[in-house]
C-alpha cells in the first residue's frame, strides 16, 4: 500500500486539484516545479542551512520522565516548540519561501488560524525582503492577539476575514481569492497539508524533517507517534518517515470542541464525510446539502472543518488512528504538561497530550509526542479558562 | 444533442446578454419572480447561482447574496422544486437556463440525480467553477451527455492557447471568458481585456464565447460584444435587485438599459 501521493495528485480517492480555472496556471507551475526545485542541490543547501542556523534544527527529542512515570511508558517529546517563532510551521515556510524566490514571485500571501503560520510566513518574508499579506479570521485576530502583533512587528499586513465563522476556513477562502486576483506575481504559502495538489505533498515534504530527525535521534523505532491535527501538517511531518514501518502506531488527535455529540466541534475525521473543500477532495464536516459546517475548537489552529487528504487516506486505509479530545481535556493536559515537565504547550499541542490517559501503555512502550508549538500565544485563553489570576 | 442552449447558438447570434443571479435571493421565493421578469425582458440566457457556504471564486457581492440565500433556506432540492413550478406555470418559456454551482453541493446531491433533475426542469447547462477539465472528462462527461446537459468552462487571460483549444474541444455550451483574472465583481478596467478578447475572437473557436465578471453598464456590454458573442452580468445585477422594492420593474429597466 502506498501512502504517498500518486502522479495525478491523489492519495487513494482523496486529494486532487479542484481549482477554478483562474488558478490553473499557478497550480500547473507549482505542480511542474515543486519536485524539481526541491531536489536541486541549491534548494537543499539553502533549506538545510536555514533550518540549522535560522530555525535552530535539529530540535531535541526529550525524554519526559515525570510524564513517563505517570503513564507507564517511555514518553519522548519532539521539541518543535523550540523552533524559531515557536512552532513547527516555520519548517514549511522556509521551504516555500525558497521555492517562491526560485519561481520569481514578489508577493507572498498566507492564511492563518492560530497565527503561528502567519508569524512563520511574516518571518521568512522579512528574511527575504518580500511583501507579505496574511489573512486571518476576525475571531482569531481577537483570540491570538500576541501573534497579530508579531506579524505586524515583522512588517506583514494582517487582513481580517469577516465571512462565515471568521476563522481559519474563511481566512483560507480570502487567501485563495487574493491569489485569483493576483495570479502573476504572488505565491500563496498554504500553512498545512491542505489545498490543491501539490500543496499537501509539498508541505508534507518540508515538514518531514520532523520524523527524519526522530528516526535519527531514537535508537530503533518508537511504538507510538502522536500529534495533533488541524489541517494535519505537524502530524504528517511526524508520521512521514514511519508510514512504511507498520509496527509504529500513528495517532492523530483532532479537536472535539465541546464534544463530538454536540454541534460545537472540529472533529473532522470522526464526524465528517467525503467532499471537496479548499480545492481538494477529503473528509469534511458538512450538512446533508453539502454546505460546510462551521467548526468549533478552543484552539484556533484546530478550528477547521476539513483535513489534509493524506490523513483521510491514512484513516480509510487504517494506517493511522484518529482520536478526538475536548476543549476541557486539552486544557487539563496543558496544565499537566506544564507542571510535570516545565513546558507550556500550545493549545493545539495540548490535545495530543490528552490521549496519553487512553493508551494503556506497557512499561516498554516508547511514545513520541510531537510538541508542535509553545503556549505563549495562548496565555490569554489559559488565564481566562484556568482562572490563573485567581491562583 | 439539442437543448434550448444549443438551439440558441445554432443560428450564431451576437450581442447575447446573460444575466446571473443567486437562487433564493433577496427572498427565498424570488427565484422564479426574477426568472420570469428576465424572460419577459427577453434576455438571451439566464444563469442561476446555487448558493454555497464557501464560494471561493466569488467576490463580496455574490458571497453576500449566497449567504443570505442560505439563511433564507435555499438548497438544490428547493431550487428544483421552484423550477418545476416555474415550468408548470410558464410552459412557453424557452430562454436557456444554466445553473452555476460549486462542486461539493452537487456531489452530495448526487451527480446523476442532479443532472437528471436538471434535464427534467429544463436546465440546459452547468457551470461548476471548481470542476477541473480533467476530472470532468474522466468522471462527469458521460453523465452530462446522458442527460443532454451542456458544460461551460472558464478561460482567463492567463490561459494558454493550447489549453483554450482543449477547452474548446470539450465544451458543448459556451466558453466563459473572464475578462481579467479575478473573482466575480472585481473592479478591473475593461479596456485591459481588449487584447485578450481580441485574441479569443481571432482564434476562431467552435464554441461561442461570452465574457463576464466585470460588465456593469451599456458601454461595457457593447465593448464586450464588439469582440465576442455576448456578455454575462452578475454582481451589478445583484446589487440592483438587492435595493429595489419592485423586483419586476427593476429587472425590466436594467435589461432595457443594458441592451439599448
Ligand atoms: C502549535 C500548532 N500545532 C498545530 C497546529 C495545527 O496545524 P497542523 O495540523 O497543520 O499541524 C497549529 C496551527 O496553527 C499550531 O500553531
Amino acid at each position: 500500500m502506498s501512502y504517498q501521493v500518486d502522479e495525478k495528485g491523489f492519495y487513494g480517492e482523496f486529494g486532487g486539484a479542484f481549482i477554478p480555472e483562474l488558478l490553473y496556471p499557478n497550480i500547473e507551475e507549482l505542480q511542474e516545479n515543486y519536485l524539481k526545485i526541491e531536489k536541486s542541490e541549491e534548494f537543499q543547501t539553502e533549506f538545510h542551512q536555514l533550518l540549522k542556523d535560522y530555525v535552530g534544527r535539529p530540535t531535541p527529542l526529550f525524554l519526559a520522565k515525570r510524564l513517563s512515570a505517570k503513564y507507564g511508558g517511555e514518553i519522548w517529546l519532539k521539541r518543535e516548540d523550540l523552533c524559531h517563532t515557536g512552532a513547527h510551521k516555520i519548517n514549511n515556510t522556509v521551504g516555500q519561501i525558497i521555492l517562491a524566490q526560485k519561481l520569481g514571485k514578489k508577493r507572498i500571501i498566507a492564511e492563518t488560524g492560530a497565527g503561528q503560520h502567519g508569524v512563520a510566513t511574516a518571518t521568512v518574508c522579512a528574511l527575504k525582503g518580500l511583501k507579505c499579506i496574511v489573512y486571518m479570521g476576525e475571531k482569531d485576530i481577537e483570540r491570538q492577539a500576541p501573534n497579530v502583533a508579531r506579524m505586524k512587528m515583522l512588517g506583514a499586513e494582517v487582513r481580517p476575514a469577516m465571512s462565515g465563522s471568521k476563522t481559519l476556513k474563511d481566512a483560507t477562502n480570502e487567501a485563495m481569492r487574493d491569489w485569483i486576483n493576483n495570479p502573476e506575481d504572488t505565491h500563496y504559502i498554504i500553512g498545512s497539508v491542505v489545498g490543491p495538489h501539490p500543496y499537501p505533498d509539498m508541505v508534507a515534504r518540508y515538514q518531514s524533517i520532523i520524523s527524519k530527525e526522530i528516526k535519527e535521534q531514537m535508537q530503533g523505532l518508537p511504538d507510538y507517534v502522536i500529534a495533533c491535527v488541524g489541517g494535519g501538517s505537524n502530524a504528517m511531518g511526524a508520521f512521514y518517515h514511519f508510514l512504511d514501518d507498520p509496527s509504529v502506531k500513528l495517532i492523530g488527535v483532532e479537536a472535539a470542541g465541546l464534544g463530538i455529540d454536540t454541534d460545537k466541534t472540529a472533529a473532522t475525521l470522526t464526524l465528517g464525510t467525503p467532499g471537496v473543500l479548499h480545492a481538494s477532495r477529503s473528509i469534511m464536516m458538512q450538512d446533508k446539502d453539502g454546505q460546510v459546517i462551521e467548526p468549533h475548537s478552543i484552539s484556533a489552529g484546530l478550528d477547521y472543518p476539513g483535513i489534509g487528504p493524506a490523513h483521510a487516506w491514512l484513516k480509510v486505509s487504517d494506517r493511522a488512528q484518529y482520536m478526538a479530545v475536548t476543549d476541557a481535556d486539552a486544557l487539563k493536559a496543558a496544565v499537566e504538561c506544564s507542571r510535570l515537565e516545565g513546558i507550556i504547550p500550545a493549545l493545539e499541542t495540548a490535545h495530543a497530550f490528552s490521549v496519553l490517559k487512553d493508551l494503556d501503555l506497557k512499561p516498554t512502550d516508547r511514545v513520541v509526542i510531537n510538541l508542535s508549538g509553545r503556549g505563549d500565544k495562548d496565555m490569554d485563553t489559559y488565564m481566562r479558562e484556568l482562572k490563573l489570576n485567581e491562583l | 444533442m439539442q437543448n434550448n442552449l444549443t438551439q440558441l447558438f445554432s443560428s450564431k447570434p451576437k450581442n447575447l446578454l446573460n444575466i446571473f443571479f443567486t437562487a433564493g435571493y433577496p427572498k427565498l421565493e424570488d427565484t422564479t419572480v426574477i426568472l420570469k421578469a428576465l424572460e419577459e425582458a427577453k434576455v438571451d440566457l439566464v444563469e442561476i447561482g446555487i448558493p454555497f457556504s464557501d464560494p471561493l471564486a466569488d467576490g463580496p457581492t455574490i458571497q453576500e447574496s449566497s449567504k443570505i440565500a442560505l439563511e433564507n433556506g435555499m438548497s438544490i432540492e428547493k431550487l428544483f422544486t421552484q423550477l418545476e413550478s416555474y415550468r408548470e406555470e410558464n410552459p412557453e418559456a424557452d430562454t436557456p437556463i444554466l445553473l452555476m454551482g460549486y462542486l461539493n453541493p452537487v456531489m452530495q446531491f448526487g451527480l446523476d440525480k442532479f443532472c437528471a433533475r436538471c434535464a427534467s426542469v429544463g436546465v440546459d447547462g452547468l457551470i461548476v467553477p471548481d470542476l477541473p477539465m480533467f476530472i470532468y472528462e474522466h468522471e462527469f462527461k458521460a453523465t452530462f451527455e446522458k442527460h443532454n446537459i451542456s458544460n461551460v468552462f472558464l478561460v482567463t487571460p492567463q490561459t494558454s492557447e493550447k489549453r483554450i483549444r482543449e477547452i474548446d474541444a470539450n465544451s458543448t455550451g459556451f466558453i466563459y471568458a473572464v475578462s481579467s483574472a479575478s473573482t466575480t465583481g472585481s473592479k478591473a478596467d475593461f479596456s485591459a481585456a481588449a487584447d485578450y478578447l481580441g485574441k479569443l475572437r481571432d482564434m476562431d473557436l467552435k464554441t461561442p464565447v461570452l465574457t463576464g465578471f466585470n460588465i456593469k453598464n451599456n458601454q461595457n456590454f457593447k465593448d464586450a460584444c464588439s469582440f465576442v458573442d455576448g456578455a454575462i452580468i452578475g454582481s451589478e445585477f445583484i446589487r440592483q435587485i438587492a435595493e429595489t422594492t419592485d423586483l419586476k420593474q427593476t429587472v425590466a429597466s436594467f435589461v432595457k438599459e443594458i441592451k439599448k
